[in-house]
């Protein structure tokens, strides 16, 4: 398939930093993540979504990254990335429509909550299993590559995945092929109850690239500004034919593994009260303020804004009607088979009112 | 028409599909500048550069990893596992990502990845070289599998599997890469998918099979007739999708049936095509179904042929079939 080649293309390759109204723009889209992430952790206790796995602590690394690559470039995500796809051009709608499971959901309610596919965003279908994406964002950068694109890949995942077959099969690849790849991983220290040190030995987790022969940098995730250079410059080599970089963003996840887990069983509170010391929303926020890029007025009507958008969203979700029950046969194959169009005829007689129930 | 090995006409189909389409690359170990360790690949660096010939590292899950990426970004890849054996490392993106892509994302991103290995006993290759393990993948929605036995029909399913929108596991029985030629249609020949082919023709029994076990029922079939028994031999040749029509017709014409595969019993995918006929065809079957198939042991490597069925276990199955009703 072609680049598609009408959206805005990337910044400017001089551009290393976000100022004046782009950096407005971070702000905006990062107050919008943490009002989000807030709002669905309560929806999933009311019982009006299924599950959540929140983001708090890492809407910088998010929005930075997200800013830092081109609408050409392909996205392949793991489940805490909603923010990527919305700084994408996803619709909060569709975003909403996906953790609600309903006839909106462009993947059809197909997946929990936090999987979610936007294929006009390049934003690859994610998956539970963890680390699987990595060697795909490296194979669609040699497919680039091969088709003479000038684009990148990015594929996100965390401190925990570096453990996985997956990463080390991906990065090894990226090497081989100097494939035009952004491995950005989000350090937030927990891969659910396991800290950062049982995942491995390594001082850093960047400095596994080495081994691979490629750069590995330590960014401070907290500082949207930080990771927009750090990946800036990764997608400058990798547009440049210089190959792959593993930047390890670092963060800390404030909130629970998903909504399925209680972090009190594995941490203190006093660490997550000491990370949020660097919440980098806050930080961001004050240095917007000081710059007098912001004051508390317009920042007052960002957060009321985001919370406006996110409340009519989740009503029209609520409103939106149920999937209709045969199109879980749809999409297995480019056409069904005989035999899933024979279940999808038998499913039909079952669910059909005073149908037979074998 | 041209006269060719199997694998030979492996090698054909894959260089005429990347003739024939620039997305088509290939992708594995050892298949560039060795033209794969069975020679499918033989010549294909060489005509089409090192661009679309990847010789990778040695890891499956890159390597299907990395096949599913270049798909999702519109190439065609045909990512080649050096033995089914192997392809475990590759398992959970075969499974958890090939298989689910199109699925889970709606229809937003369908992922055609043909994955192509030489499967099946037969050759000396112990515990881990000989494998028949197709089950695995036929028990996964999502995912097609298809074996040829005949160099034609290598050929005509290879073409069909890469201009196929869905992923397809291509099983290749290695015991018979030379040891089959046959006549070979020159230019874009196809088989259909979901289609089983009619070896021989009989009225006494229906023997299915499929890949390598295709010449040992044909031999027996040879056997039976001089004993007066006519065997109508069906090579299945697409397990996913299953022409459950033909499965069907032919038993309904002979009420007998006998299921042969050298994959182990339990679970082996006999086990699906005796459940059809159970399901659809109880009242046509004169007798018990019956499985010829390797047994429920790892796959022995001095004793291979005590493990495999050969023509001698598919006739004494046939005929206990027969004199049972
Ligand atoms: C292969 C695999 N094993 C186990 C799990 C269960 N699991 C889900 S998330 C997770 C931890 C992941 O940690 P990390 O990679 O650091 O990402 P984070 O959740 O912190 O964003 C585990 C063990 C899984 N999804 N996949
Ligand atoms: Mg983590």
């Amino acid at each position: 398939m072609a680049a598609t080649a009408s959206r805005p293309s990337a910044p400017a390759p001089s551009e290393d930093r976000l100022g004046g109204a782009r950096l407005v723009d971070a702000y905006r889209a990062m107050v919008l993540a943490r009002a989000l992430d807030e709002r669905c952790l309560s929806l999933q206790r009311q019982g009006r979504i299924g599950f959540y796995a929140p983001h708090a602590g890492q809407e910088a690394a998010l929005v930075g990254s997200a800013l830092a690559v081109a609408a050409e470039d392909w996205v392949f995500p793991a489940y805490r990335e909603m923010t990527v796809a919305l700084v994408r051009g996803a619709s909060l709608q569709a975003v909403v429509d996906q953790l609600f499971g309903d006839a909106g959901d462009l993947a059809k309610g197909r997946q929990m909550p936090n999987h979610f596919a936007f294929r006009d965003q390049h934003f690859v279908s994610a998956s539970s299993p963890i680390g699987t994406q990595i060697p795909q964002a490296v194979g669609a950068a040699m497919a680039a590559r091969y088709r003479k694109q000038a684009i990148t890949t990015i594929t996100y995942f965390g401190d925990g995945a570096t453990s996985s077959n997956d990463f080390h099969a991906g990065l090894n690849f990226a090497g081989v092929f100097r494939a035009p790849t952004i491995f950005f991983c989000q350090n937030n220290e927990w891969a659910i109850s396991l800290p950062r040190e049982r995942q491995t030995r390594s001082s850093t987790l960047a400095m596994k690239a080495e081994a691979y022969g490629f750069p590995g940098v330590v960014v401070d995730g907290n500082d949207v500004n930080a990771v927009y250079a750090a990946v800036r410059a990764a997608r400058a080599r990798a547009v440049a034919g210089d190959g792959p970089t593993l930047i390890e963003a670092q963060v800390y996840r404030f909130g629970p593994h998903s909504t399925s887990d209680d972090p009190r069983r594995y941490r203190a509170d006093a660490q997550v009260e000491e990370a949020r010391r660097r919440d980098p929303v806050a930080r961001l926020r004050a240095e917007l303020l000081a710059a007098q890029l912001l004051d508390e007025a317009a920042d007052a009507a960002l957060a009321e804004e985001a919370r406006t958008r996110i409340g009519e969203a989740i009503g029209r979700a609520e409103a939106t009607p149920a999937l209709e029950p045969l199109s879980i046969f749809d999409d297995v194959f480019a056409q069904p088979t005989a035999r899933l169009a024979e279940q999808r005829t038998d499913c039909a007689a079952h669910l059909a009112p005073g149908g037979r129930s074998s | 028409m041209t006269e060719l090995t199997l694998v030979q006409a492996v090698n054909r189909g894959l260089q005429e599909a990347m003739r024939a389409d620039p997305d088509v690359i290939v992708l594995g170990e050892d298949v560039g500048v060795n033209g794969g360790v069975f020679r499918a690949t033989e010549g294909l660096l060489k005509e089409f550069g090192a661009d679309r010939v990847l010789d990778t590292p040695l890891s499956e899950t890159g390597i299907v990893g990395s096949a599913i990426g270049m798909a999702l970004y519109g190439l065609k890849p045909v990512a080649e596992i050096q033995f089914l054996d192997f392809i475990y490392p590759a398992f959970d993106q075969i499974v958890s990502e090939l298989a689910k892509m199109r699925y889970r994302s709606g229809g937003q991103f369908p992922c055609h990845v043909v994955v192509r290995a030489p499967y099946g006993g037969g050759i000396k290759g112990g515990l881990y070289h000989s494998q028949s393990t197709e089950a695995y993948f036929c028990h996964t929605a999502g995912l097609k599998v298809v074996v040829p036995s005949t160099p034609a029909d290598a050929k005509g399913l290879l073409r069909t599997a890469i201009a196929d929108e869905d992923p397809v596991l291509f099983l290749e029985p290695k015991r018979i890469y030379r040891s089959v030629t046959g006549e070979v249609p020159d230019g874009d020949h196809r088989v259909p998918f979901g289609s089983a082919r009619t070896v021989r023709a009989g009225s006494d029994v229906s023997v299915f099979a499929y890949g390598a076990m295709v010449p040992v029922v044909t031999e027996a079939a040879a056997a039976l007739e001089a004993e007066g028994i006519s065997a109508e031999v069906i090579d299945l040749r697409s397990l996913v999708p299953l022409d459950e029509e033909a499965v069907l017709a032919s038993v309904g014409r002979t009420g007998r049936a006998v299921v042969v595969h050298e994959a182990a019993r339990c679970c082996g995918f006999g086990a699906e095509v005796a459940a059809v006929l159970a399901e659809k065809a109880f009242y046509s079957l004169k007798a018990p179904i019956a499985r010829v198939t390797g047994y429920d042991t790892p796959f022995p490597y001095a004793l291979e042929n005590v493990y495999l069925p050969g023509p001698d276990r598919v006739v004494a199955a046939v005929r206990d079939t027969v004199r049972a009703g």
